[in-house]
């Protein structure tokens, strides 16, 4: 990877349809590189989820033809909220495959064209349009029963084992596990405050979390990411034309790709698919996946170590940019990742890991930098414009592992000291899918 | 678009404009270095045919106050929500009557929703494990609200008098619950509001 450009997210931006958002950030990607031209670029890969959305099919025809790259080869990707992270994998193989020397990868989403409620309408068409979606379905409401489920197997079981009363216990454990997703959510607000390019930045206490307006119980709107209208553009090179390109590229050490049933009823209850550093007697009698984790964020995590040869992830990777659509869906992707194990999520959110040292969160985070999670504030504090959303995390990646985001956010306080090797994780509905994708500096 | 050129409002915050081009069919959105951009309406409905195709019965079903699930007779795995074949084996299921008791596995309750089903708010969704099924059904849970429900709560199944042949034909109650007069029925939702 040699350069990456992005728009702001923002809840709208009516200046610029989606062909300009996108030459926005293709025009900064090329500015990035100044030895990059046009005719370098041997093709591309163009990424949106929804034409609801646009109402325009072919969208990304429009935007290779605005870019002025015809008559080069294009596809366009499109896999639901991970259709960034497709698009960024679908990228790295027109390059490894040897089919181009450069590509580019672009995405967007245009979602302030409707009102927020006929946005969650759209996207609960991703969701079984037979089964779940004539019920209410809706996404909020299905990551709601998914960490209920989570809050039962890993809260309710562990912290208030000694409780009888079985309401009771439940209570206790939705409560204290609600107030532990709030510090996740303090954090990715927080991080976002030194991140220009972010919808969302702000300081916020656990409270203010928790006492945020309902959605779907019981996760608040502050647990919650938003609409984005936003762009990002991804430049990926072969290793030859890269280190022409530019003395300072990334390297893309593996990727990995997992699925799981479209339909959250039909997940199976089998055996956890094990991590180098797991063993069988770490989950004896637990169902799995079930609808309390994302298998396919397990297998995507499994393939993507296996190639980068990462056996402990947790101490191999210096960073994190996740798909934290929900705050809920960050942690229960820690345990998908082999950052902790299954059950340790909401330990790992308290031990302060995935916090960025010296920051004030208002709440102690005692191991803070040991593996900061969404630097960058993530999608819950950045937007989630979803085309978009998986290359903005690769652009933050690269940045981060480049050393320049001094120079990108005009603010040095992001960049991680010594960063050598992050990942990025993309996610679409309920964990049907999900992309991990490893970024190594070679400087 | 009814409004002509001249009768155009301006606003500078996105959300204004919504709300007056959806009210008078187009507005003009005034950004900060003076630039301006047209905002207009753009209606679009459709009906669709929609065949149920092999889920059929699963639909006819529910209008007779029945569910219905699939067991594959290669693996014996019976599916709550109907598949016409097997996810793990491939051999094609056959239908299976399956009980309408059962317990909640996992559960929310929505607050907010897509447009079509705001009215309805505040709703409950579970995720049900009905007897002798191996997988999952998700549907409304009624009759009980955030305060009532639980993890392993016992529910049963309860079905439309008027099918509208979609799978919100079928919900469940909490068990043992006497089926509610509508004038009670009100009286819950204004108490819980
Ligand atoms: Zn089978």
């Amino acid at each position: 990877m040699v350069s990456g450009g992005l728009t702001k997210f923002a809840k709208a931006h009516p200046e610029m349809d989606f062909r300009y958002m996108v030459k926005n950030a293709y025009d900064y990607a090329m500015k990035d590189v100044p030895s990059l031209e046009k005719k370098d670029i041997d093709g591309s890969r163009i990424s949106y989820f929804s034409d609801h959305f646009t109402r325009q099919l072919k969208a990304a025809s429009m935007v290779q033809d605005y870019l002025g790259l015809n008559p080069k080869g294009s596809m366009r990707i499109e896999w639901g909220g991970a259709t960034g992270g497709e698009a960024f994998q679908a990228g790295f193989e027109a390059v490894a495959s040897g089919r181009m020397n450069v590509c580019l990868v672009a995405g967007f989403e245009t979602m302030s064209r409707v009102q927020t409620w006929k946005g969650n309408e759209f996207i609960a068409l991703a969701s079984d349009t037979n089964f779940d979606y004539p019920i209410g379905g809706f996404y909020s409401g299905y990551y709601a029963l998914m960490v209920t489920r989570h809050i039962y197997e890993y809260m309710r079981k562990s912290r208030f084992a000694h409780v009888k009363d079985e309401r009771e216990a439940q209570r206790l454990a939705i409560k204290e596990a609600s107030r532990i997703l709030s510090m996740v959510s303090v954090k990715n607000h927080l991080n976002a405050m030194h991140n220009p390019y972010a919808q969302y930045p702000k300081k916020l206490t656990v409270d203010d979390v928790l006492r945020a307006e309902m959605i779907s119980y019981p996760l608040t709107r502050e647990m919650i990411c938003t609409m984005s209208d936003g762009a990002a553009v991804c430049v990926l090179a072969s290793e030859e034309e890269a280190f022409r390109l530019t003395d300072n590229p990334v390297l893309i050490k593996g990727v990995g790709c997992g699925t799981d049933t479209m339909r959250l009823a039909d997940r199976p209850f089998g055996e956890v698919p094990l991590l180098k550093h797991e063993s069988r007697e770490d989950y004896e009698g637990l169902d799995y996946p079930g609808v309390h984790s994302f298998r396919a964020g397990r297998a995507a995590s499994l393939e993507a170590y296996e190639r980068a040869g990462i056996e402990d992830p947790a101490k191999e990777l210096d960073f994190i940019e996740l798909h934290d659509a929900y705050a809920s869906s960050e942690v229960q992707t820690y345990e998908d990742m082999g950052l902790c194990k299954y059950g340790e999520g909401y330990n790992f959110v308290e031990s302060g890991a995935p916090f960025l040292k010296g920051m004030d969160y208002g709440f102690p985070t005692r191991n803070a930098g040991q593996i900061p999670i969404n630097p960058s504030g993530g999608l819950i504090a950045c937007g989630h414009p979803v085309g978009a959303t998986g290359l903005m995390q690769a652009v933050f990646a690269l940045w981060q592992l480049q050393g320049t985001v001094k120079k990108h956010f005009g603010d040095s306080t992001l960049q991680l000291e010594g960063a050598k090797r992050g990942a990025i994780h993309s996610h679409a509905g309920t964990g049907s899918s999900v992309t991990v994708s490893i970024l190594e500096g070679v400087n | 678009m009814a409004a002509s050129a001249k009768q155009l409002k301006k606003y500078r915050r996105y959300r204004d404009v919504m709300t007056d081009v959806l009210k008078r069919g187009a507005a003009v959105y005034k950004n900060k270095d003076g630039s301006e951009q047209l905002v207009i309406k753009s209606p679009y409905t459709i009906n669709y045919v929609h065949s149920y195709a092999s889920d059929t019965r699963f639909f006819l079903g529910l209008a007779q106050n029945r569910l219905y699930g699939s067991e594959c007779k290669g693996c014996n795995y019976v599916f709550a929500t109907p598949r016409s074949h097997c996810m793990f084996c491939g051999e094609p299921t056959e239908w299976k009557r399956l009980s309408t008791k059962g317990k909640v596995h996992s559960w929310t309750t929505c607050e907010f929703g897509g447009e079509e089903f705001l009215k309805e708010t505040p709703y409950n969704l579970a995720l049900v494990e009905f007897e002798g099924a191996d997988s999952l059904f998700m549907a409304r849970l009624k009759e009980c609200t955030v305060r009532d429900i639980y993890v392993g709560m016992p529910v049963e199944a309860r079905f439309a008098k008027k099918p509208e042949y979609l799978v919100r034909d079928i919900w469940v109650v909490p068990s043992g619950k006497k089926p509610v007069k509508r004038t009670a029925r009100k009286a819950v939702k204004a108490k819980r509001r």
